[in-house]
């Protein structure tokens, strides 16, 4: 069966008011979906509503087939996480806690799910090193590395470059585009209009409602995709 | 000196005293990483005064087993601060300074009007600042004690990866399935225990220090989570003995010199810090 999640005209908001309305779409297991707009538009509170953390003020975002234990997060950087005591191994292995249900300790098969997605994001030598001293594009891998360890589903990253350097950002790229080929659905939120375009198999845009849900394709041919893209030219050649 | 020391724990009463400050403090300190870094240590130091105004209307009510009234009182407001530190209509800050004072006004103004111990003011005072009073502790009160620590120290080893985990990344803990709003509901609930266990020992106004000092001390120079708890473990332990004892030999208050102690450690972590850097 196709796993999905469905958005079906959904808004969103907070106690002062809708952010962002009018959301349907369908996400499809397999999918590159990056999530576009600007500042303020409601892309981290769609992603919290996605992943259940934040009920639709009204429409449904429904779960067909996926559950959460097979959801992976890597969260828009808060800031008490800056100055958390907690090494690399603690953290990685915190991603495996959904799958320990009961059981209150780690045991071999998670400590090695760890030790595994900790190689395949080459930092294994920081495992001992303390999470806050290192520097945004490690932060951003021991995430990602926790996050890969509570799925072999489906990721959910927002900005995940953010705060790196042009050759981290691409190298994060290359790899988030490698494990989508291995079959995780990645929903993305990016800034980066270039590499969505290169990489994303859909695009999501979204301002005050949402204005376009396609193929990456169809978006280039679209009227908002062109005149996003214009606007941030320099980005798309 | 010695021998001022062993004339003293020749009585059971000093042992069990410090059995308890014991492991009160460890419970303490264990618990206290978490508060600090969730930033809920204003939580602690609410419930304290909530602890305080609850034990005024058991000492009102004139019932020998006080425990009876209080710790349910602090479970409960422990678990309603909670919910309204979350909400973010209401200040948390705000509604939790609101209660603790308020707990501590009328709990003060209880005991002035219907106590009927003849040292009103020495009544307060050893309860806000803890006095020699833990030397007055029965075989009973060391076992309910010794009971309650010894369950906190059980739901904090068994919870320890999900503590750490709701801790660290609340959202992301909640995203992948683990029922974080139980587990800070159980944080709420064991510090309201600590809080009741820690009266009898630093009295009301002092228990913030026991949670708070050894943990921001341990910080200053561990960089890893397990060893932060650790450190501030052993760091309160320490001084929760070398308070008692020198508390004991010089005849000060068990609760301010035990904080004292912590206070001096904090010092020599800082300037060890310091150096390192
Ligand atoms: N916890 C919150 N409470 C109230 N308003 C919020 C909260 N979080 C975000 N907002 C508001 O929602 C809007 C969208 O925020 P966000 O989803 O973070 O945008 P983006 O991630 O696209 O930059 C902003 O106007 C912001 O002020
Ligand atoms: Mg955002």
């Amino acid at each position: 069966m196709n796993k999905k999640i469905i958005c079906h005209n959904a808004s969103l908001g907070y106690e002062d008011g809708i952010v962002t309305e009018d959301l349907d779409f369908t996400i499809n297991s397999g999918d590159y979906l990056c999530i576009l707009g600007e500042n303020g538009s409601g892309k981290s509170t769609l992603i919290k509503a996605l992943l259940g953390l934040k009920k639709p003020v009204s429409g449904e975002i429904i779960w067909d087939g996926f559950t959460s234990r097979e959801i992976g997060y890597l969260p828009q950087q808060t800031p008490v996480q800056r100055d958390f005591p907690a090494s690399v191994r603690e953290i990685v292995l915190s991603g495996c806690l959904a799958r320990c249900g009961l059981r209150p300790f780690y045991n071999k098969a998670d400590k090695k799910l760890a030790e595994n997605n900790m190689k395949q994001l080459h930092i294994e030598d920081l495992a001992g090193k303390c999470y806050r001293e290192l520097s945004g594009g490690q932060q951003q891998r021991v995430l990602l590395a926790r996050a890969l360890c509570a799925t072999s589903e489906m990721l959910l990253l927002d900005e995940p470059v953010t705060g790196l350097d042009p050759k981290a950002q691409s190298d994060l790229y290359e790899l988030i585009s490698g494990l989508n080929k291995k079959g995780i659905t990645i929903i993305m939120v990016s800034h980066d209009i270039g590499a969505s375009l290169k990489y994303a198999s859909h695009i999501l845009h979204i301002a005050k409602k949402q204005l376009f849900y396609g193929t990456t394709a169809d978006y280039i041919n679209s009227q908002t995709g062109r005149n996003f893209i214009e606007t941030e030219d320099g980005f798309y050649v | 000196m010695f021998e001022k020391l062993q004339y003293y724990f020749s009585f059971p009463l000093v042992g069990y005293a410090l059995t308890v400050a014991l492991l009160v403090s460890l419970c303490a300190s264990l618990l206290g990483v978490t508060l600090v870094l969730k930033r809920f240590s204003f939580i602690g130091d609410g419930l304290s005064h909530v602890a305080f105004g609850a034990m005024a209307v058991a000492t009102v009510t004139g019932l020998s087993n006080q425990m009876i009234i209080i710790l349910p009182i602090t479970v409960i407001s422990a678990v309603l601060i909670l919910r309204t530190s979350r909400n973010t209509r209401i200040r948390g800050d705000a509604s939790t300074a609101m209660i603790s004072v308020g707990a501590l006004a009328t709990g003060y103004m209880l005991i002035n009007l219907f106590s009927k111990s003849a040292n009103v003011a020495g009544d307060v005072c050893s309860t806000l600042f803890g006095s020699t009073s833990i030397l007055t502790l029965d075989r009973k009160e060391v076992l309910l004690c010794t009971g309650l620590s010894v369950i906190v120290l059980l739901v904090f080893v068994l919870f320890y990866n999900k503590i750490f985990a709701v801790t660290f990344d609340e959202n992301f803990s909640k995203a992948t399935g683990i029922n974080a709003d139980l587990y800070n509901l159980i944080i709420a609930v064991i510090t309201a225990m600590i809080i009741v266990l820690a009266m009898s020992l630093v009295g009301s106004l002092l228990i913030s220090a026991l949670i708070i000092f050894p943990s921001i001390t341990a910080m200053r120079v561990f960089r890893s989570f397990r060893s932060v708890i650790v450190c501030s473990a052993i760091i309160s332990v320490v001084c929760a003995g070398s308070g008692f004892i020198v508390s004991l030999l010089c005849e000060t208050p068990v609760g301010a010199t035990i904080v004292t102690a912590d206070i001096v450690v904090f010092f020599i972590f800082s300037a060890v810090a310091g150096i390192k850097k």
